[in-house]
């Protein structure tokens, strides 16, 4: 009974400042500006099935996309194993499901036992290629600090996690074996594929009380951790896990060489060609090309802020970084989601209304010197397993260096000029353009 | 060369009430470029070869816009844009060939919504079509037993997906295709693209041109072909690096049908 109650009050206030925090994100995504993704919902979830619920681009690279799977897949089917947690902590029973189910419960309960050895297989092998392999696009400088600690509490997390499950099921076989189980009267075994094998291995020969507390232990650690996670996912990078599934529904469905065309751009070079050139009125507010500031971008762009896990597989394609230069794709996502949390936390201190802080995603967070690196190649967009789109955040904010700071590099500005003087990159008449003809 | 160049202009066209089966967009680098200019006279002699009634804008054409608009002047490329439409419209264009991905990637995707509907193909893409109509024919020859490797511009691959009319029209060369580790979707970019062409580079430890050099280089090709005046220049440059100039010639796709050709 107080078991139950300190569960019920424990699993909602877990649940209550899970949906606190994610109205935030949400909140915060919402600063973006209005873009349409909205269109071919039937082509969006095939993507969606694709690439999220398939891991289509994961398989790129082989090796780490069957550790990943491991891990999802056990993530997604323990799930099932987590109602009949929550029923039993909610009333006060013990394992309620199984009388019902029988032998589907033993192979359930087994299928999310073996996949939880695989993924704590998968666990380890990414805790080694973090830290004792060091595969380059997971060491880099960006990850310095805080991502690493956050790559790490992730992973050791889920080994703990993992481990209170054996704990929970062998303890529980143990109890079964020796008829001291508070369930059921019978004594025998749960078949169980992995515990009815560790539990006695692990726990062989310890006495009942001892084997309670263990059971308790695996079973309220188990819990604690998957409430603890859950709240910790919005802190982290690790909202993927949940931000995937609508990130990828809501891709560019385009060709990825297409830029948009700013809409403010062509009202004004319309009315340059032509003074009674109809325009959609202004709304009053001063417009501002590019974007300077996280609430420049689009609510896509600050979803896929969210949405990225970090992974680098975008840094470890791109031809600038490869070479060593400052611009790093995955910084730059890295960046924007760290900016947009300061301006959320400033909204959240000053009434929800954002007080000017002096400070700006541009400079203060991303330097010109990586926007100038990029070759807008788009091996950054390819790669990512998740669709998430570094360049249009880069071509953004060059937008505003070069229309509003006129801060381009001086060669671009020559190159610009001649571009307004003689409808070349450089200088050459328009009149010689069909010279080449007679050569 | 064998025979002199049949170019006419659009207003040419006109002129003589002639409508062309097609425009042929050459681009600021194969207008101008001395290297470049080579590739837009290979792309002509073959039209002329097929008898393709293609038409130039000649001095009527001007920069697309494509490397103010990636270098962030949206004001610079709409106003390229709305003049080189207003003179496209004018002459009723409905179908163009690039001879640069770039120059292809901003008129097919870039000028829609600003009033420039067109069909808009690039120049491997038109060979593959002729080829496969029969308008030209390859009999092997030249490049047999020759090793090529194809290096993928951005904006034609990754961009626009077109990965495989180049290929296509290659594979006709009965030469020895090799692909790059990173090649098609996963293609390493130049280092020209973004209005990098335009500039130095950031600081860092190689330049781009270098590293994606390097890699068409470890298949020992004879030649390294490409679809774009820049990329061109970029491996041109590559592989004058590592002096290899001698041995291992980069060449448009165009000029290896050309040479193929005997034009």
């Amino acid at each position: 009974m107080i078991s139950s109650i300190v569960f019920i009050i424990l699993f909602s206030a877990g649940a209550v400042w899970f949906a606190i925090n994610v109205r935030k994100v949400r909140r915060n995504i919402l600063l973006g500006k209005e873009i349409d993704r909205k269109d071919n919902p039937a082509q969006r979830l095939k993507i969606m099935t694709l690439v999220a619920l398939g891991q289509k681009k994961m398989f790129e690279r082989p090796i780490p996309a069957i550790l990943h799977l491991f891990l999802y897949v056990a993530f997604v089917i323990t799930q099932i194993e987590l109602i009949e947690i929550v029923t039993d902590g909610a009333v006060g029973s013990h394992r309620m499901f199984r009388p019902y189910l029988g032998g589907f419960y033993t192979f359930i309960v087994s299928f999310i036992e073996i996949l939880s050895v695989l993924a704590f297989i998968g666990t380890i092998a990414f805790l080694s290629r973090r830290n004792l392999l060091k595969v380059p696009r997971l060491v880099k400088s960006e990850l310095n600090g805080w991502p690493k600690l956050d790559a790490n509490f992730i992973l050791l997390g889920e080994l703990t996690l993992i481990c209170f499950i054996f704990m929970m099921n062998g303890a529980d076989e143990m109890l079964y074996n020796n008829g001291w189980s508070h369930a059921e009267e019978a004594k025998g075994t749960f078949g169980l594929a992995i515990s009815s094998h560790l539990g006695p291995m692990l726990f062989g020969g310890l006495s009942e009380p001892s084997l309670h507390i263990i059971e308790r232990i695996g079973w309220w650690g188990h819990i604690a951790m998957v409430l603890g996670f859950l709240n910790y996912l919005p802190y982290s990078k690790h909202f993927h896990i949940l931000l995937a599934f609508p990130n990828v529904y809501f891709s560019n469905l385009l060709a990825k060489g297409k830029f948009t065309n700013l809409e403010s751009v062509t009202n004004e070079v319309k009315l340059m060609f032509d003074a009674n050139a109809v325009v959609p009125p202004s709304d009053g507010t001063p417009m501002r090309f590019g974007a300077k500031d996280v609430t420049d971008l689009s609510w896509k762009q600050l979803l896929d802020a969210y949405t990225c896990t970090e992974c680098g597989r975008c840094t470890s394609a791109c031809p600038a970084n490869i070479t060593g230069k400052l611009l790093s794709p995955r910084k730059i996502m890295m960046d924007t989601r760290d900016r947009l949390m300061e301006v959320g936390k400033n909204m959240d201190a000053n009434k929800g209304e954002f007080k000017d802080d002096g400070k700006s995603l541009l400079g203060d967070y991303i330097t010109a010197e990586e926007l100038w690196a990029c070759t807008s190649c788009n091996a950054c967009v390819q790669e990512c397993p998740v669709n998430i789109d570094p360049l249009s955040i880069i071509i953004d904010m060059r937008r505003f260096m070069v229309m509003e700071q006129s801060a381009a590099p001086t060669e671009l500005n020559m190159m610009f000029t001649n571009i307004e003087n003689n409808g070349a990159p450089w200088q050459f008449s328009q009149s010689d353009r069909l010279n080449w003809k007679n050569e | 060369m064998s025979e002199a160049l049949n170019v006419k202009t659009i207003a040419e066209y006109v002129a003589n009430g002639e409508t062309p089966e097609i425009l042929f967009w050459v681009g600021c680098a194969g207008s101008f470029d001395d290297r470049a200019k080579k590739i837009t006279k290979a792309i002509v002699k073959i039209l002329n070869h097929a008898n393709v009634k293609f038409a130039v804008l000649g001095t009527e054409e001007s920069c697309t816009g494509d490397p103010a608009k990636r270098a962030g002047n949206e004001f610079l490329f709409q106003m390229q844009a709305m003049n080189n439409i207003t003179v496209l419209n004018g002459y009723e264009v409905k179908k163009i060939v690039t001879g640069c991905p770039h120059c292809f990637n901003t008129l097919k995707n870039e000028y829609p919504s600003l009033g420039g509907n067109y069909e808009v193909i690039h120049h491997t893409q038109l060979l593959q079509d002729l080829l496969n109509s029969g308008r030209i024919k390859i009999e092997g020859g030249d490049f047999k037993g020759k090793k090529i490797t194809f290096h993928d511009p951005c904006y034609l691959g990754r961009a626009n997906d077109v990965y495989e009319a180049p290929r296509e029209v290659m594979i006709n060369l009965d030469a020895e295709l090799m692909e790059m580790k990173r090649s098609k979707a996963n293609g390493l970019c130049c280092g020209a693209g973004g209005a990098q062409m335009f500039k130095e580079a950031e600081k860092g430890n190689k330049e781009i041109n270098i590293e994606r050099t390097e890699e068409a280089l470890a298949l020992n090709p004879d030649i390294i072909s490409v679809g774009c005046p820049f990329c061109n220049t970029m491996m041109t440059d590559g592989v004058k690096h590592f002096n290899k100039e001698q041995t291992v010639k980069v060449l448009d796709v165009a000029e290896l049908i050309a040479q193929a050709k005997d034009l």
